[in-house]
């Protein structure tokens, strides 16, 4: 368990976050703590705020109150985030892997992954592409390099998708529901180098409903109910002793599906 | 009564003159209409940029609202007052360039829209500045579907610029009515010249088709 080492500095720290769409109320004073190499699974109906959570994270969305400290910046303070140059640099370090995977269709599979680095890190064209390739190489799709994203199925989609979020080489990544939009047989190679992510020891903060993951990988689990934080703890507790009546309603729900 | 088209052969190398002015107008005031149709466009996506907002959108109304030819007229004749004398030509490509523009930047800020949020959301991810994110990401999937609209306002503006004739500019429009003036030929040369019209127009299209089928062919549409 890495979440023992308690006394390291936190890679992020969530004080009183909030954040409300107009006159609803997302996210209701979060506070919480990210240990480097720590994966964090956040569970929650739908609705829960589990999204906004992570989008807040690397500035997608704008958080109104509270305090976000991430890989060394202060993304947030007061609800005032950090000016957009920053935030910027800040997103370097924290890379996001969406539900819809999000890649760029006009681009081939080795071009999305090589435009960041290119334009970001400096990186000549040889070595980005060089990059790329052992990118592809470690998530399993090293031939599909000049292949267009069209001609992918979801799963080498996604796994594209955490390529291009690693090139940027960052401490922290982020998953917002990343096996949601696939078909059942195609969640086990995406969860399969998250799981690798997991043990070559990136920080990760993942949203998702795959409660198998969640047990085998996670070191903590976060359970979101109404836009806050309702039960925190190792996926052993959460899962056979939660102590919310809510958190065990919510689980019954979800496994009796399964 | 017959027709006679012996005035439109006689006097082919002036239409054919004429036709090449209309390419030139409508080629730069086309290039100066996407110029500015891009500007604006993406200066009207986003409102909370006040002043840049309120500036595009004046000039969208201004534009949209009043008729082409009362425009080339201020420039033509009015600005002179002002001891501004802008010759024919410049007058014509502006008048007609500003004019598009509107219409271009309407296209373009629809385009822009069309394209799925996630995608400004996964450039900007990665780190790209917004800026980046639009030139890198957006505007190549934006353009693709900017092109069927494009063809209808290129298509316009080349029939508009036959307004430009009452400029005193050459082209196609005006040495036809030349030419009429000593044949009193109507019907048949404003005949030919709307076959040569028609013509301009079609080879437009058929440009854009290939352009389009070339960038789909790219894979850059799904």
């Amino acid at each position: 368990m890495k979440n023992a080492q308690a006394d390291t500095p936190p890679i992020i720290s969530i004080r009183g976050l909030r954040k409300a769409f107009g006159e609803h109320v997302v996210l209701d004073g979060i506070d919480f703590d990210v240990q480097p190499s720590q994966v964090v699974v956040v569970i929650g109906p739908s609705g829960s705020g589990k999204s906004t959570f992570l989008r807040c994270c690397n500035g997608l969305e704008q958080a109104e109150g509270g305090r976000i400290d991430i890989c060394g910046h202060t993304l947030v303070q007061d609800g005032r985030m950090l000016a957009d140059a920053d935030c910027n640099a800040l997103r370097q370090e924290v890379g996001m892997v969406f539900q819809s995977f999000n890649l760029f269709p006009h681009l081939s599979v080795l071009h999305n992954i090589t435009l960041g680095p290119r334009k970001l890190r400096g990186l000549t064209r040889e070595q980005a592409d060089a990059e790329a390739r052992a990118l592809l190489r470690k998530v399993g799709l090293e031939q599909k390099a000049d292949a267009m994203p069209a001609s992918l199925s979801g799963g080498q989609k996604q796994r594209v998708a955490i390529a291009r979020a690693l090139a940027m080489k960052p401490r922290v990544m982020l998953f917002d529901e990343p096996t949601s939009a696939l078909d059942p047989e195609l969640v086990g190679e995406v969860l399969q180098v998250m799981k690798l992510l997991a043990s070559e020891g990136m920080t990760m903060m993942v949203v998702t409903h795959e409660m198998e993951f969640a047990r085998e990988v996670a070191d903590v689990v976060i359970v979101m109910d109404g836009g806050g934080i309702i039960e925190s703890g190792p996926p052993a507790t959460i899962f056979t002793n939660p102590t919310q009546e809510r958190t065990r309603g919510f689980l019954q729900a979800v496994l009796a599906r399964a | 009564m017959e027709l006679d088209f012996s005035p439109v052969w006689s006097g082919w190398n002036l239409l054919l003159r004429g036709a090449v002015v209309t390419v030139e107008v409508t080629s730069v005031s086309l290039l100066l209409g996407c110029a500015l149709g891009l500007l604006v466009g993406i200066g009207r996506l986003n409102p909370k940029r006040r002043v840049i907002y309120a500036a595009c959108t004046a000039y969208l109304a201004a534009i949209r609202g009043t008729p082409l030819l009362v425009q080339l007229f201020i420039l033509f004749f009015g600005l002179p007052q002002f001891g501004i004398l802008l010759p024919a030509f410049l007058c014509g490509v502006l008048g007609l360039g500003i004019y598009s523009g509107a219409y271009v930047s309407e296209i373009v800020r629809g385009a822009i829209q069309s394209v799925d949020r996630g995608q400004m959301e996964a450039a900007r991810s990665i780190g790209l500045s917004a800026g980046q994110a639009m030139r890198s990401v957006i505007l190549p999937q934006a353009v693709v579907r900017m092109i069927p609209p494009l063809g209808n306002e290129f298509i316009a503006l080349i029939k508009n610029s036959a307004l430009v004739s009452l400029l005193t500019i050459h082209d196609l429009m005006h040495e036809g009515q030349k030419i009429i003036s000593v044949s009193y030929r109507s019907l048949e040369v404003y005949l030919a010249i709307a076959v040569m019209y028609f013509v301009l127009t079609g080879l437009t299209t058929l440009v854009l088709r290939r352009v389009e089928l070339r960038l789909r062919a790219g894979g850059m549409v799904q």
